[in-house]
């Protein structure tokens, strides 16, 4: 708590800003599924940490209450996320998003 | 019993009749359906006695309320029956004749198969006319109207499969919806003015109105279209020559006793408010006496029995405008109910007569009748010499009456009303003559040799000519040494309207001795030439029309009344309704919704290509959607 508490509350926002932004572009340029579901994780986590960080600095608990929550359906969506990916591998034989472009006009 | 439940069982007796009927209209069977149909009208009868002589001497107007039907701001229409004696005649005449064509619509229709329908639209006409007659409010009055109308239209179309029919009870509706659309503006003016559509209501208001008051013309020349429209008066007559298409006891319930008199009905009940409104008293007696003369002369060269008498009636209606236009509300009321005797026994008569050779209307192919008919024969004299007006069989009295009193307001019009008497007693001895003297001139089928109706319907005939024999000692006039029993029994209700009505009539003795001698004169002496043209001479039986006068055909093709009504009316509208649907509607409406059908499939063939089917895309359109949103947000 007094660790957390220690450092400005700025730090925790321009780091958490950085963090989430990583994982829109590793969103958006990664073509490989696999990694798009991890930066997609990298946003949950960088919206966690800043949960956390507001949760000591107002010394409010339902933060880290909304942390353990998230990373429950997290976990939950990480599991069903790997299974369609191993799908679209044993379908496709590959795990490139470009490949799914048969949904189109 | 309470007074309530008696007054409201009366209209209630011939709706349950008609549920029952209606609902198993399949399945019941006729006997059941013979006995249920025409004891539901008596049940009716019985109940209308009941009130009649348990009341006693009070003849005063008695209203019973039942529930409030429309409750809106200040409009209050209450459901709720007026017994005075005006209804209470109307109840009798309704209940009365409409028994007895029950039960000779029994032995009329025995081999029909759409028997029950017959008597569950028959019941549910006889509910209709008693709401009619029995309402103590212009609304109810009207849904009786309307349901009377309705009950028309089914019973005329009765045998569907003729489309020729069909037309016939199309052109009665349409027609008398005309009438209605009148009927219904003359109660919102009514209501507009008095801010109330009870009778109580709007009479005692109305008579502290001036004589002649504006308001009071139009609401009264709008409700007199309604009753042109449902008496079938001129211009809008023509609907019941063709309403004969019915089965002949609706032509003699609804076409003749009952229903076609509800306008007459309706302005008596309204008699305050004509009374006030002079103007339409005049218009009343013009178009009156233009309907007797036109339907009577009409009437001379029909060879179709039924339709002889859809014209005589529509004459004889014209007599009961013609009374109402003079004031002599009574007298009118008084041709109504004997009216409803004799032209009901004629239509009975001539049903009879058409059972009897297998359903041929046409009267050249009859004659000699008489030994082969002897009930129906004897009867239908009787109701032939009641409407022609000789004494002392009651269409003398009530015709006497009426001729009596127009004389006393003009003697102009007892001229023309004195000219279609006449014209009435040739045109019914005419077709009387032609059914029954001399020889039988049609052919019968081996199968169906001539006979006598059966009793259930000879039974009828003969209370209903006995009826149109003696009915005129409801009122015998005070010239034959009678006391005017229906007059003073009616006079409550009409005494109200104006004090001028009461007194003795302004001609003398010696005048009226004078008058019904011309008239009676006139009348034998029109039996006596129809008698020398059609049995000595044995005319009548023209084959060859075109020979004809010029005059003769315009008359005996109607006036081309029709022709012109088709000409000004039907085909224009119809050109209308042609051009509607062609341009207006194919043409414009339709390519309008065609075309923003057209807009939306163009837009969505552009606006498909943006999926792409790239999933890099979708995500990058989001990211840009979330942070344009989020902009907007900081913007805004």
């Amino acid at each position: 708590m007094s660790t957390l508490s220690s450092v400005p509350i700025d730090y925790y926002l321009v780091f958490c800003s950085l963090l989430f932004c990583l994982g829109v572009i590793g969103v958006l340029i990664k073509r490989n599924a696999l990694v798009i579901l991890m930066s997609v994780e990298l946003m949950i986590n960088s919206i966690n940490l800043l949960l956390a960080a507001f949760s000591a600095y107002t010394n409010d608990p339902a933060g880290q209450i909304f942390v353990f929550f998230i990373m429950v359906v997290a976990a939950a969506e990480v599991a069903i996320g790997l299974a369609i990916i191993v799908l679209i591998y044993r379908t496709t034989g590959s795990i490139d998003i470009n490949v799914l472009n048969k949904l189109k006009w | 019993m309470k007074m309530e439940l008696i007054v409201a069982l009366i209209p209630l007796m011939p709706l349950l009749g008609f549920l029952v009927l209606g609902a198993g209209f399949r399945t019941i069977p006729r006997k059941i359906t013979a006995w249920v149909g025409p004891g539901v009208i008596l049940a009716s009868l019985i109940l209308a006695l009941v009130l009649f002589f348990s009341n006693g001497k009070n003849t005063g107007p008695t209203e019973y309320h039942f529930f409030t039907w429309i409750s809106a701001g200040e409009l209050r229409i209450p459901l709720g029956f007026l017994i005075d004696p005006l209804s209470l005649l109307m109840i009798f005449v309704v209940t009365g004749v409409g028994f007895i064509i029950h039960v000779y619509s029994v032995g009329y229709m025995k081999d029909d198969p759409g028997f029950n329908r017959f008597f569950a639209f028959m019941n549910l006409f006889v509910f209709s006319m008693l709401l009619l007659v029995m309402g103590n409010n212009y609304p109810v009055m009207f849904i009786g109207w309307e349901g009377v109308g309705l009950c028309s239209y089914l019973l005329i179309g009765f045998w569907f499969r003729n489309q020729e029919y069909n037309n016939a009870a199309k052109k009665a509706f349409i027609m008398n919806r005309i009438g209605d659309l009148g009927f219904l503006l003359g109660m919102f003016l009514l209501f507009t003015t008095f801010h109330t559509l009870d009778y109580h209501g709007v009479f005692s208001q109305a008579r502290s109105l001036q004589p002649g008051d504006s308001t009071l013309l139009a609401i009264t020349l709008l409700l007199f279209v309604g009753a042109v429209g449902k008496s079938a008066q001129i211009p809008l007559y023509t609907w019941l020559p063709d309403a004969m298409a019915g089965p002949t006891p609706v032509s003699a319930l609804i076409h003749a006793a009952t229903m076609v008199t509800a306008g007459v009905y309706m302005v008596a009940r309204s008699n305050i408010l004509y009374i006030l409104s002079p103007v339409t008293m005049t218009i009343i007696a013009v178009v009156a006496l233009a309907t007797i003369l036109l339907a009577a002369s009409i009437a001379v060269f029909q060879k179709d029995i039924k339709k002889i008498l859809a014209y005589s009636t529509i004459s004889q209606l014209g007599y009961m405008f013609l009374a109402l236009s003079v004031g002599a509300f009574s007298g009118a009321m008084f041709h109504l109910t004997t009216h409803a005797f004799f032209k009901a026994l004629l239509f009975l008569g001539a049903g009879s007569v058409i059972h009897a050779l297998g359903g041929e209307q046409d009267i050249r192919k009859m004659g000699g009748l008489r030994k082969a008919l002897p009930v129906t024969w004897l009867t239908f004299l009787t109701g032939t010499v009641a409407i022609s007006g000789i004494p002392p069989l009651s269409g003398f009295f009530s015709k006497d009456e009426i001729l009596m009193k127009t004389f006393g307001s003009s003697s102009l019009l007892w001229l023309f009303a004195w000219l279609g008497a006449l014209l009435t007693a040739f045109y019914m001895f005419r077709m009387f003559y032609l059914v029954f003297g001399n020889q039988f001139r049609g052919t019968t089928r081996p199968d169906h040799p001539l006979h006598e109706s059966p009793l259930t319907m000879t039974l009828p005939l003969i209370v209903l000519a006995f009826l149109s024999f003696a009915g005129g000692a409801l009122n015998m006039p005070g010239l034959f040494g009678g006391n005017q029993l229906l007059e003073h029994f009616l006079a409550p209700v009409f005494s109200r309207s104006s004090p001028a009505l009461q007194g003795e009539l302004p001609i003398s003795h010696a005048t009226e001795w004078l008058l019904t001698g011309i008239t009676l004169a006139g009348v034998l002496l029109m039996i006596f030439w129809a008698w020398r043209r059609y049995v000595v001479k044995g005319k009548g039986l023209l084959t060859d029309e075109t020979r004809r006068p010029f005059w003769v055909r315009i008359v005996a093709e109607k006036y081309r009344i029709d022709e012109l009504y088709d000409f000004l009316l039907v085909k224009p509208s119809l050109w209308l309704s042609r051009f509607l649907h062609d341009v207006v509607e194919l043409r414009i409406i339709d390519r309008m919704v065609n075309g923003i059908g057209q807009a939306a499939i163009r837009t969505g063939n552009l606006l498909r290509y943006i999926q792409t089917g790239n999933v890099g895309f979708y995500l990058f359109v989001m990211v840009l959607g979330v942070i344009l949103i989020m902009f907007f947000n900081i913007l805004i």
